[in-house]
């Protein structure tokens, strides 16, 4: 066990990044929503770890889309509820 | 509209014996229903107190008539406790994990802790029976357990050992009960239950609560007899034994009788609440028929959820076979006269309007025929009072129409309907039609309308419906109608578009150069509705003729410039253009077929390349008018010359015979060489294979080359003279494999993409030799189907068939659960404004719908911009 895997560094994992408080305020304001409607991801999904993100956090998934080229995407990052 | 509310929690709880009394208005304890003069008996089941369904009296309850009055619930005391099915799990789970003598919960407050969580942070799980060893001492007492079994449907017993032998010793409902009592309430948190709202010991029944006359009404047959409904049924035997196991037990009978009649009384609410439990032989109806009892209300399809709540039949529908009428605009649907005579339309009465209604009232319920105009079944008044429209009070009703008054008026051309076909799959198979009212039975359709339906016209049947309201009327046009949805929102092409019979006449008319005098000219477009005819393309002997290009392009709009390959195109290397020698290369030049041959990629269903042009250049309306003409103009075209196939056009000359039994010799001289390169261990195995498979893939390749040899043969001696190679090429139905199999060789049947090799003693059948390879013995089919199948070929023939059938069934079933999931799943989505995938809470799914933002519908198959479109129409030139 001498390197471990750094998911990100992964083809086909999209850029993830921790936003800001004012990136996270002025993305609510633009949507008119709480934190609670934005979608969801576990404090312990493999890239969210990597990037060292906490429960509360607000990340940006920059992702290459088929579609439109690029694509942003805003999740917020919850505790994974104890099976 | 009120603004949705959250909600913030549900509570689920069992009903308590003391909640079942107070609730019950009455105590029922008589089994009879009604006496000899048809009334209830007082404390039977149907008193008076537990609601009225007959019409005249009146609740005792409540006061109200029978079409007011809920309806109250009632009880019957048990005589001794039963069990409710619905609960058996929870009662084994909380006999499993407590003390027998304490009540306590066998684990100490540590173990406990471990599974649910501390006091202030309870993310864990609840207890459940594996956290309970089986057997063990109880922490809290100190007591043995003892091991508990459950039968189905309700029987709980505890495992005594006696004497070195295990005794099952049976637990009585009340026995039962005494220990759910004994539960303290600190104990049932961690279990998930909460003791405010669910006792344990509520699981097992003292008092049975009798549910209103009104949710099981009886019903008076023809004869004046009286029929219970099933439930009433099930608790007159409730009472029946409840009653006789009272007297037994005050007479003091013997243990082994009371046990039986617990035992019946148990099956008996068992059956009540669920007659279709495990292990417990349904109650039956003296017909023999199983009763439908409580939970069979609930269940399946036809059950309260699925089939009356989510589901529900509807006022203002019909329902009847489709046919096909060409002649009909796509816009339209064929509906007979005796459906439009039933279907009405409310027509509020205005100063407007009011001459042209009382007209409508005077025609009468009954419209002799398709012409005559349309009538009206009833009338409302303000108050709400319908008059029915009859023969002798015509005229006088319409005298006593004024404003504000309703004409139910009846169907009439160009009203707005809903046209439907099941399996529902895509918004498109639910589209607005425009009434035509006909003779006949069946609804009828334009062909060209069959694709976004799945439609075809072997015994299909379609619903239509009418909408009743302004509004609707208005969405229905506005959104749904044929004209709005001819591009689907699937690939954003459009679906709607000629089939079979349209692609193969627009071929014949389209193809090659052929000229037509005036009269053919104006034969072929009479219904197309042209204003005038272009200038005659040639004049001959003073003759006027008309190029079959030039009676296309007549229906084209004028300002159409595209360039594209037609179905027929070859894909030769080096295209030829306008010089295709099969006139493949399709150029339209200002609204003028220049070159090139119509067929299905310019007009088909979801290809129609012209369609989609045309609603991109000159909208939708101008698209469904082409489609009218085109169809029209088509079906004109391919009768002008007729088009048949019949068994002969299957037929090829003695040469061709000639060959295709060469090819086919050679073929099984190939197999039969490679067969043999194998068993001399001479075959050369490919990577990643064994021998076996390479010879396998060896002979499947030759074989499949010389069924298309075959083909190819059959093909070039029927030219497009053959309407089945006319079909072919033009897209219209069918392919060149279908004519190889008929006129050719049918080939190698296959099951799960290999040679058959299934069968007995190392033979697929007993007409060959043990461990054959040959290509006969695997199921290659030489013979065509014109030519006729051997035994053992058609035998083949057979399990490739079946084969096809099978995965057909299974994928059909397979897709539509599939379907239901994701339809259950995103149903409530939908685009806000701000172009974010919404849940109906706010909560965002995609944040630019499909990450572009683009409607699929008006994208360019998939790109958000036709850019080769757009330039190829303006500079009128192939890109």
């Amino acid at each position: 066990m001498s390197t471990k895997l750094n998911v990100l560094k992964h083809d086909m994992v999209p850029d993830h990044e921790i936003m800001s408080e004012e990136e996270v305020s002025a993305l609510l304001t633009t949507y008119n929503i709480t934190t609670e409607q934005l979608p969801k991801v576990f404090h312990d999904d493999p890239a969210v770890k990597s990037i060292g993100a906490e429960a509360d956090n607000v990340i940006r998934i920059i992702r290459v889309s088929h579609t439109a080229g690029r694509a942003e995407s805003y999740r917020l990052v919850v505790k994974r509820p104890k099976k | 509209m009120p603004s949705p509310k959250r909600i913030g929690q549900i509570e689920f709880g069992l009903l308590s014996p003391k909640e079942i009394r107070e609730m019950s208005v009455r105590k029922i304890i008589w089994a009879d229903t009604y006496d000899d003069d048809g009334f209830p008996y007082p404390q039977g089941l149907m008193d008076l107190n537990l609601g009225v369904i007959d019409p005249g009296l009146r609740c005792k309850t409540c006061d109200q008539k029978a079409s007011e009055c809920p309806g109250h619930f009632g009880h019957i005391e048990l005589a001794k406790p039963v069990i409710h099915v619905g609960y058996t799990r929870l009662i084994r789970k909380l006999l499993r994990v407590t003390c027998r003598s304490c009540g306590r919960v066998l684990l100490s407050p540590e173990e406990i802790e471990k599974v649910v969580g501390t006091e202030d942070d309870q993310t864990g799980d609840l207890l459940s029976e594996k956290d309970v060893k089986k057997e063990r001492i109880c922490p809290h007492c100190g007591d043995q357990q003892l091991k508990i079994n459950f039968e189905k449907p309700t029987t709980f017993s505890e495992v005594v050992v006696e004497d070195g032998k295990k005794v099952e010793h049976k637990l009585t409902p009340a026995d039962i009960r005494s220990r759910m009592e004994k539960i303290p309430n600190e104990d049932l948190t961690p279990l998930g239950i909460n003791p405010d709202v669910a006792r344990p010991e509520w699981t097992i029944l003292t008092v049975l609560p009798v549910p209103p006359v009104t949710m099981r009404p009886s019903i008076i047959l023809e004869n004046g007899q009286r029929s219970e409904d099933d439930l009433t049924h099930k608790l007159v035997d409730i009472i029946r034994i409840n009653q006789r196991f009272k007297e037994n037990q005050d007479a003091g009978a013997p243990q082994l009788i009371i046990e039986d009649l617990w035992e019946l009384l148990q099956y008996h609410v068992t059956t009540y609440m669920d007659n279709e439990v495990a292990g417990c032989p349904p109650a039956r109806h003296r017909s023999g028929r199983p009763l439908k009892t409580l939970s069979q209300r609930l269940k399946g399809k036809d059950g309260r959820f699925r089939g009356s709540l989510s589901g529900k039949r509807v006022n203002f529908s019909s329902r009847t076979v489709i046919s096909p009428d060409p002649n009909l605009s796509v816009r339209q649907v064929g509906v007979p006269r005796a459906v439009a005579n039933e279907m009405t339309i409310p027509v509020r009465v205005t100063i407007h309007n009011i001459e042209e209604l009382k007209q409508i009232a005077r025609n009468g319920p009954n419209r002799q025929d398709v012409n005559s105009p349309c009538g009206a079944n009833y009338v409302i008044r303000p108050d709400a009072r319908r008059l029915r429209l009859a023969e002798g009070n015509l005229d006088t009703v319409a005298d006593m129409i004024e404003p504000t008054w309703t004409v139910e008026r009846h169907l009439r051309d160009g009203d707005v309907v809903l046209f439907n076909r099941q399996p529902s799959l895509h918004r498109m198979s639910i589209m607005a039609h425009r009434v035509k009212v006909m003779e006949g039975k069946t609804f009828r359709l334009n062909p060209a309308v069959c694709p976004p339906y799945n439609a075809d016209f072997d015994g299909d049947e379609m619903n239509m419906h009418v909408p009743q309201t302004e509004e609707a009327r208005a969405e229905a046009t506005i959104l749904i109608s044929v004209q709005e949805n001819i591009l689907s929102p699937r690939f954003g092409g459009p679906i709607i578009g000629g089939i079979h019979d349209h692609v193969s006449g627009i071929f014949m008319l389209t193809h090659d150069t052929r000229w037509f005098k005036k009269e053919e000219a104006l034969y072929l477009l009479r219904y197309s509705g042209i204003e005038r005819m272009p200038a005659p393309g040639k004049v001959e002997n003073g003759v006027e003729y008309w190029s079959n290009k030039q009676v296309f392009s007549t229906i084209l709009p004028v300002h159409l410039n595209m360039v594209f390959k037609a179905s027929s195109c070859a894909n030769c290397d080096v295209c030829k253009k306008e010089l295709c020698e099969r006139d493949a290369y399709v150029r339209i030049f200002d609204g003028i077929l220049e070159s090139g041959t119509i067929d299905k990629k310019a007009i088909g269903a979801f290809d129609g390349q012209i369609v989609n042009r045309i609603i991109r250049q000159e909208g939708m309306s101008r698209a469904t008018d082409f489609i009218d003409d085109m169809t029209k103009l088509s079906i004109r075209a391919i009768m002008f010359d007729g088009f048949s196939f019949g068994i002969d056009d299957e037929d090829l000359s003695k040469t061709e015979y000639g060959q295709i039994e060469e090819i086919l010799k050679n073929a099984a001289l190939d197999v039969d060489r490679r067969i043999k390169v194998y068993e001399d261990g001479q075959l050369e195995p490919m990577p990643g294979r064994t021998v076996e498979e390479t010879l396998e893939m060896q002979i499947m390749q030759v074989l499949g080359k010389a069924r298309d040899l075959t083909g190819q043969i059959a093909g070039q001696h029927l030219g497009l003279g053959n309407s089945a190679v006319l079909m072919a090429v033009s897209g219209a139905r069918g392919s060149m494999l279908n004519l190889t199999q008929m006129a050719g060789c049918i080939g190698q049947q296959s099951v799960r993409g290999e040679r058959i090799v299934r069968g007995y003693d190392d033979r697929t059948l007993p007409h060959f030799r043990k461990g054959e390879r040959g290509s006969d013995a695997h199921g290659f089919i030489q013979h065509s189907y014109k030519g006729g199948l051997n035994p053992t070929e058609f035998f083949f023939h057979a399990i490739g068939g079946r084969e096809g059938l099978v995965d057909t069934a299974v994928r059909t079933s397979q897709s539509g659960y599939l379907q239901r999931r994701l339809i259950n799943a995103l149903q409530d989505l939908k685009v806000a404004y701000d172009g974010t995938v919404r849940t109906t809470g706010g909560r965002i799914i995609q944040f630019e719908y499909g990450e572009d933002g683009t409607d699929p519908t008006r994208s360019a198959f998939g790109d958000p911009v036709d850019v080769k479109g757009i330039v190829e129409s303006i500079i009128k030139e192939a890109v």
